[in-house]
């Protein structure tokens, strides 16, 4: 059933400071939950699967939406929605393939207001955004009113829905290292628009070949060992064979094990196509 | 120690279709909710409450968005444009009439009010890409793509 919406509290800080404040303070019966975009906690609202009834709303913290350089490494403001990606030349030049997966997250009405720091924080192993992350080596910034902290993307997920984001922290921003090489990025889903994916792969051509994938484990992960395989010039076939090892998916409400091992193979040998 | 609950929030003053309103309304409360039940706005539709149909497109500060997502608190200080907003003889009001791209009506607010955030002179593929949010299970689209290209030709643009 939906949430008495009517019987819900809000924070409204005006400032980071004040918000991490009010986080390390927490809500009356629990952490606070931070909302920004809404495009997600609104859909668990929606089927009452949010047993919090206090909430912090970041959108008015604006110096979290910039996105900048700080010297080479990519900047992303965790309040920066995929419309604001997909218009940066900023992340066009240096992080192409998270614009083309920006173009694929819901449609213009989600992309207006999802942020990429909802999609790291909401954890789904179906974000689109996500296998970018992983294959960008990006590192998340982490802010509590002690301090910042910065984790590897690779570390930040221990489990299906599971962080290492503790209950008074905030996600602030995402950094992205230079990215050397070719990018590549692909959605599998029932439609174009709107659709949740079956299998989603971002992968980066270079000497040492990077390949993220979601939806097919209970978070989004990294090949490595399909990685080595293309590294050591193994043929696209034999590393088809060792990505098949590798995965474990599973049959679920949106498409088949079956399913998501072929399409797996399918775009592992598309990227290399493409990249060739 | 638990944070204080919130001091009662402040009422929420937004403009909508252009007259400043002022709504003293929890802050948690839907947008779509407010103009449908507290401003009496109900052009503005709820098809799936989740995001993924677009009926309840408005445009918030000029930006087309879902508002069965939106929490009345963050409309503050917003322009909402809602489908009562838009002219009767604005051409792609006009333009959904002549070809007609409406059937049972439940899409249609909000294929407009996503229309009209499209760029001047769209192209077939700009359209479907700005609609691409808006679900419709009866024209099967093209009627509506002909009426937003038809709006656009003839008036310099979507808008």
């Amino acid at each position: 059933m939906r949430t008495a919406l009517s019987r819900l509290t809000l924070h409204e800080p005006r400032t980071l400071a004040s918000a991490l404040k009010l986080m390390r303070s927490g809500g009356p019966s629990g952490p606070l939950v931070p909302i920004a975009g809404c495009t997600d906690v609104y859909v668990q609202l929606q089927f009452g699967a949010l047993p919090a009834s206090a909430y912090l709303d970041l959108s008015r913290l604006a110096p979290l939406r910039k996105i900048r350089m700080h010297g080479d490494v990519l900047v992303i403001g965790a309040l920066a929605t995929f419309a604001d990606i997909i218009g940066s030349r900023l992340v066009r030049r240096a992080l192409p393939m998270l614009v083309a997966a920006s173009r694929e997250i819901g449609g213009p009405q989600i992309q207006n207001r999802g942020t990429i720091g909802g999609n790291v924080a909401n954890g789904s192993p179906a974000g689109d955004s996500l296998p970018v992350l992983a294959a960008a080596e990006a590192t998340v910034v982490l802010a509590n009113a002690d301090g910042e902290r910065r984790v590897p993307f690779s570390g930040f997920y221990t489990g299906y829905r599971k962080s290492v984001l503790k209950p008074d922290e905030l996600i602030i921003a995402i950094e992205i290292p230079v990215v050397e090489g070719v990018q590549w990025f692909r959605k599998v889903g029932t439609r174009a628009a709107q659709a949740i994916s079956k299998v989603v792969m971002a992968a980066v051509r270079s000497s040492h070949p990077r390949i993220a994938l979601g939806s097919v484990a209970p978070t989004v992960v990294r090949l490595p060992r399909t990685e080595a395989a293309l590294a050591s010039g193994a043929g696209i076939a034999e590393a088809q064979g060792v990505l098949r090892e590798e995965i474990q998916p599973i049959d679920d409400m949106r498409s088949t094990a079956a399913y998501r091992l072929q399409v797996s193979a399918n775009l592992l040998e598309a990227f290399w196509e493409a990249t060739a | 120690m638990a944070a204080r609950r919130p001091k009662s929030p402040e009422p929420v003053t937004m403009t909508v279709n252009g007259q400043a309103v002022t709504l003293d309304r929890p802050p948690m409360v839907r947008l779509l909710d407010v103009l449908r039940e507290d401003l009496h706005l109900t052009g503005t539709k709820e098809g799936c409450g989740e995001g993924e149909c677009g009926a309840c497109t408005v445009l918030l500060d000029g930006e087309p968005v879902c508002s069965c997502l939106v929490p009345l608190a963050q409309a503050r200080g917003c322009e909402v444009l809602t489908i009562e907003g838009v002219p009767a003889d604005h051409p792609v009001k006009r333009a959904f009439v002549e070809e007609g791209a409406a059937q049972c009506g439940m899409c249609t607010p909000g294929m407009i009010m996503a229309a009209l955030s499209l760029s001047a002179r769209p192209s077939l593929d700009a359209v479907r890409t700005g609609l691409a949010g808006n679900l419709c299970r009866c024209t099967g689209y093209e009627a509506i793509y002909r009426a937003v290209l038809k709006a656009a030709a003839g008036h310099g643009g979507a808008t």
